[in-house]
C-alpha cells in the first residue's frame, strides 16, 4: 500500500492532499472554527475583516465557521450516501447478473419502477412522509442513487459473467458469493470507481436541491449546498459570498476525481 | 521490370517498455509477377507486420525504421500519405483474417466492393457492380448475380471471406496480401477459400503474399516459402524443395506433423466412467440442438468429438457438465446418474470432471495470480491452505513444465497463450479429476505451442490414467491423440468407433468429406481434390 502511494502520480497526490485537508477540517471542526456553528455574530453579509476572515452570511453568522462545520456535515453525508448507494446498487446488480432468470427479472423490474419516478419528486414523497432526519435523508438518497449504480454494475457484470473463467468457477461448484467477490468484482471495478467519482458530486447537488425545498439538512445545520442556496441572493448585489461554498464543493470534487482517475488507471491494468 | 515488389533490409520497430525495439530484423523479399510467396511462422514471427509493411503501412505503435520497400519502381518507405493512397487498393490490396470483422455490417457487400474503384476513379458504380458479379462468379460464390446485394451477416464465413478476396480484386491490383485468410474457418470451408485464392493467382496471374501459420495450407498455393521466426528469416526455398528437404531444424519441427501417440490396446474390460444415453438438449425450448446422443468414455482413453462449428459439440459438453440441463436421456458418471442441473450435483462429482477451454485468455481471471488460480481448487475441494498449498501448487507447475519460482506470483495477463493454457490444465489437475473435457484446447494456439500442449496432456494421461473428452474441429489433432472418434453433424452423432476403424474406408459420406478436407503436406493435394470434386463443387 505504502509502495503504491509512493508511485502515485502528481495529480493523484494533489487529489489526496485536497481530500485529506477537507477531512482534517471536518474532523477537527470545533477546534478550528472561531465561533459556534449557529451563533449570529455580526451583520448580514459583512465583508472580509480580521474578525470574520470570510465575512458573514445572510443572517450574520461567521462564514468561515459555517464552512468548517459545513465540511463536516456535507462530506460525511456525501461519502456515507455514495458508499451506501454503491453497496446496495452493485451488490444487487451483481446478484442479478450472476443469478439471471427470475432473480434478475424481479430486481430489474423493481429498479425500473423506482427509476420511473423523477428522483426529486420521489425523494420529496419519502421525506415528507417519513420526515427529514439525517438518517432518512441518507437512506433515501442512497436508495435512489443505487438504481443507477445497479444498472451500471449489472451491465458490467453481465459482460464478465459470460467469460469462461466464471463458467469455470461455476463448474467447480463455487457459490454465488465467491463468484461475485472473486471473479466478478475485481473485473468490474474500473467503471464502478469512475462512477463513484461522479455520483459523489451529484449527491452534493441533490442535497442542495432538497435543502432548497426545505427537506434537506435542516437549518441551522450548515451544509455547503444549502449555504450556496441561502446566500444566492447576495450575487445580485455583487457580493461574492455564495461563491465560497460553491468553490469548496468544486475543490473537493476535483480532488476526489483526481484520485479516482488514478485508481482507474491502476485498475484498468494499463501500467504506462 | 522484373520484380513487382522488392523489399530490402527491412527493419520494423515497435514501441514497448519505453523504447523502440526491432520486431522485424533485416528481411529481404522479392515478388515476381504471377508468383505467390508464402510467409510462415508462429505468432510474433512478424509475418503480418511484413505483409502490412509491403503496403507501406504499419500498425499503431510500430514504425518502419530502415530499409527499402520498392513497389513497381516506387519507394514506399517515407512516401507521402497521398502517394500511398494512390498505390493502396489499386496496385496492392489486402485480405484480412476475419472477413466478418472487416466488412461494414450496415452496407451491402457489393456496395463495399464498388467503393474502392469508384473512389480511385477507375470506373462508375454500375460498371463496378457488373465486374463484381463477374468476380463473384469466378470465385465460385453461389448465385453471383444476387449474392452481392446481401448484407455481410447474411453470408456464411467462407462466402464472406471469398467476397473479401473479390473486394481486394476490385481495383485490379498486381499484388494481393492474404493475411491468414482461412485461419478462422472450418476445414470444409477452408477449401472454398483456397480454391478462390488459387483461381486468382493462377488463372488471373496475380502476385500474392500469403501469410499463414499452417504449412500444409501454404504448400497448396505458394510457389516459394519463407519461414520466419522472431522477425528473422529462418529458411527460404521453393515450396517443393522446402517440404521435401527442410534444412533448418525449426522448419523440420513445423513439418513434423503430430504423430504423438502409439495406439493403446483396447479391451472391453476398461471401466466406463462416463455414459451418455439418448441425450437431447435445447437452448430455446422448441428445437433440439443436440439429439439422440449416445457415447461412452472409458478410463484412460481419449475420445475425440469431431465436427464443424455449429454441429453441437460444445453444446454436448455443456450438457455433460450440467451447464445446459438435458431435456431427455441420462448422463452416468462413475457409475452414478448425475442430476441434469449443475446446482444439484455434488461437489465431489464436480471435482472429478474438469474442463479446459478453447480461449485461455477468457478462461483465466485477468485479476488473479497463478497461485490463486491453481490454489483455489486445492482449497475448495481438499481444504489445503498455506504452506501445503504452496508446495502442491509448485508441484503442479512442475508437472505442466513451468518454472514455479518465476510463474507462481504472476498475474494471468502476464503469460503467453501457451502458458495460459498450461495454467488452465494445472487448474484442472489440481482437482485430481477422472475426466477432463477439452474444448478446442489447441485451436487458439500456434502449431508448435499447441503440439506442446497435446504432448503434455498425453504425458499426464500416461501418468494419471485420466480420460479425455476432446472436442475439436481439427482432424490433425484427432489423428494425433484420439483412441476413439465420435463424428457429429447438425446435433447428431453420425459415426463413432475406434480411431482405426473411423479413419480407414469405407467412411460415412460426411466423414469422407471431412477427412478429405484436411490439407496435406503435399503441394498437389488441393489440385487433386478440386479436380475430384469438380463435378459437384460449387
Amino acid at each position: 500500500m505504502l509502495k503504491l502511494l509512493k508511485q502515485s502520480p502528481l495529480s493523484a497526490r494533489i487529489g489526496m492532499g485536497i481530500v485529506l485537508l477537507n477531512c482534517l477540517v471536518a474532523i477537527f471542526a470545533p477546534l478550528i472554527a472561531p465561533f459556534g456553528e449557529t451563533k449570529v455574530v455580526g451583520d448580514v453579509w459583512e465583508s472580509f475583516s480580521p474578525q470574520f476572515y470570510l465575512g458573514t452570511d445572510h443572517i450574520g453568522r461567521d462564514l468561515l465557521t459555517r464552512m468548517v462545520y459545513g465540511a463536516r456535515n456535507t462530506i460525511a453525508l456525501a461519502f456515507i450516501t455514495t458508499i451506501l448507494s454503491f453497496l446496495f446498487g452493485s451488490l444487487l446488480g451483481f446478484i442479478a447478473a450472476a443469478k439471471g432468470g427470475w432473480t434478475d427479472q424481479l430486481l430489474s423490474r423493481v429498479i425500473d419502477i423506482l427509476m420511473a419516478f423523477p428522483t426529486l419528486i420521489f425523494a420529496l414523497m419519502i421525506l415528507s412522509v417519513l420526515g427529514s432526519s439525517i438518517t432518512t435523508l441518507i437512506f433515501t438518497i442512497a436508495i435512489l442513487d443505487s438504481t443507477r449504480v445497479y444498472r451500471l454494475s449489472r451491465a458490467v457484470a453481465m459482460d464478465i459473467e459470460v467469460m469462461e473463467f466464471v463458467e469455470a468457477a461455476r463448474l467447480r461448484g463455487e457459490g454465488l458469493w465467491w463468484i461475485i467477490r472473486h471473479e466478478i468484482l475485481p473485473n468490474a471495478l474500473p467503471p464502478l470507481i469512475a462512477e463513484f467519482g461522479l455520483r459523489f458530486c451529484f449527491v452534493f447537488l441533490f442535497i442542495a436541491s432538497l435543502s432548497f425545498l426545505g427537506l434537506g439538512l435542516q437549518p441551522p445545520l450548515a451544509d455547503w449546498g444549502g449555504m450556496v442556496r441561502e446566500n444566492a441572493g447576495a450575487i445580485t448585489f455583487g457580493i461574492y459570498i455564495p461563491l465560497i461554498p460553491a468553490g469548496a464543493i468544486a475543490f473537493l470534487t476535483v480532488g476526489v476525481n483526481l484520485i479516482v482517475d488514478w485508481f482507474l488507471h491502476l485498475s484498468s491494468g494499463l501500467h504506462e | 521490370m522484373d520484380n513487382l515488389l522488392e523489399i530490402k533490409n527491412l527493419v520494423l520497430e515497435a514501441f514497448y517498455e519505453d523504447q523502440w525495439r526491432p520486431i522485424v530484423n533485416g528481411i529481404n523479399l522479392t515478388l515476381k509477377k504471377g508468383e505467390v510467396l508464402g510467409l510462415i511462422g508462429e505468432s510474433g514471427a512478424g509475418k503480418s507486420t511484413i505483409g502490412l509493411a509491403a503496403m507501406g503501412y504499419t500498425r499503431q505503435g510500430c514504425r518502419i525504421a530502415s530499409g527499402s520497400i520498392n513497389l513497381e519502381g516506387k519507394e514506399l518507405f517515407n512516401a507521402s500519405p497521398e502517394d500511398l493512397r494512390v498505390v493502396r487498393g489499386s496496385k496492392i490490396a489486402y485480405v484480412a483474417q476475419s472477413a466478418a470483422a472487416s466488412f461494414n455490417p450496415s452496407h451491402r457487400v457489393i456496395k463495399q466492393y464498388a467503393e474502392a474503384p469508384v473512389h480511385h476513379g477507375l470506373m462508375g458504380h454500375s460498371q463496378a457492380e457488373k465486374e463484381a458479379i463477374e468476380i463473384y462468379r469466378r470465385l465460385f460464390l453461389p448465385t453471383p448475380e444476387k449474392i452481392g446485394y446481401r448484407y455481410p451477416h447474411e453470408l456464411s464465413g467462407g462466402q464472406l471471406q471469398r467476397a473479401m478476396v473479390a473486394m481486394a480484386m476490385s481495383c485490379k491490383p498486381d499484388i494481393i496480401v492474404f493475411d491468414e485468410p482461412t485461419t478462422a474457418l472450418d476445414v470444409t470451408t477452408q477449401i472454398e477459400v483456397l480454391a478462390a485464392v488459387k483461381e486468382i493467382t493462377e488463372k488471373m496471374n496475380k502476385a500474392a503474399l500469403y501469410i499463414t501459420h499452417d504449412l500444409a495450407v501454404v504448400a497448396q498455393v505458394a510457389h516459394r516459402i519463407m519461414v520466419l521466426r522472431n522477425g528473422r528469416l529462418v529458411e527460404e526455398n521453393e515450396t517443393r524443395e522446402l517440404i521435401q528437404n527442410p534444412k533448418e531444424t525449426y522448419t523440420q519441427e513445423l513439418l513434423n506433423v503430430r504423430s504423438l501417440r502409439e495406439d493403446k490396446a483396447f479391451t472391453d474390460k476398461m471401466e466406463i466412467i462416463l455414459e451418455v444415453k439418448d441425450v437431447a438438449a435445447t437452448y430455446t425450448g422448441d428445437k433440439n440442438v443436440v439429439e439422440n446422443i449416445d457415447l461412452n468414455v472409458r478410463r484412460g482413453r481419449t475420445i475425440a468429438l469431431v465436427g464443424e462449428s455449429g454441429s453441437g459439440k460444445s453444446t454436448l459438453a455443456k450438457v455433460i457438465t450440467g451447464l445446459l440441463p438435458a431435456n431427455n436421456g441420462s448422463v452416468k458418471f462413475l457409475g452414478k446418474e448425475l442430476p441434469r442441473k449443475l446446482k444439484n450435483r455434488k461437489k465431489q462429482d464436480l471435482r472429478k470432471m474438469q474442463m479446459i477451454y478453447q480461449m485461455p485468455d477468457t478462461a483465466l481471471n485477468p485479476k488473479q495470480t497463478v497461485r490463486k488460480v491453481i490454489g483455489r481448487p486445492l482449497q475448495f475441494y481438499f481444504g489445503i491452505h498455506g504452506k501445503k498449498a504452496d508446495a502442491r501448487i509448485r508441484e503442479l507447475l512442475v508437472n505442466i513444465e513451468l518454472d514455479p519460482d518465476s510463474y507462481i506470483d504472476r498475474l494471468t495477463t502476464e503469460l503467453s497463450g501457451g502458458e495460459k493454457q498450461r495454467i488452465c490444465i494445472a487448474r484442472a489437475l489440481a482437482a485430481e479429476p477422472d475426466l477432463i473435457i477439452c474444448d478446442e484446447v489447441t485451436s487458439a494456439l500456434d502449431q508448435l505451442v499447441g503440439e506442446g500442449i497435446l504432448n503434455l496432456l498425453q504425458d499426464l494421461q500416461n501418468k494419471t490414467n485420466m480420460s479425455y473428452l476432446f472436442i475439436t474441429h481439427d482432424l490433425a489433432t484427432v489423428k494425433a491423440i484420439a483412441d476413439n472418434i465420435v463424428i457429429m453433424l447438425q446435433g447428431k452423432i453420425i459415426e463413432q468407433g475406434e480411431k482405426k476403424k473411423i479413419l480407414t474406408p469405407p467412411h460415412h459420406e460426411y466423414t469422407d468429406k471431412l477427412l478429405a478436407s484436411v490439407p496435406e503436406m503435399d503441394p498437389d493435394w488441393l489440385d487433386k481434390l478440386l479436380k475430384e470434386r469438380a463435378s459437384t463443387f460449387i
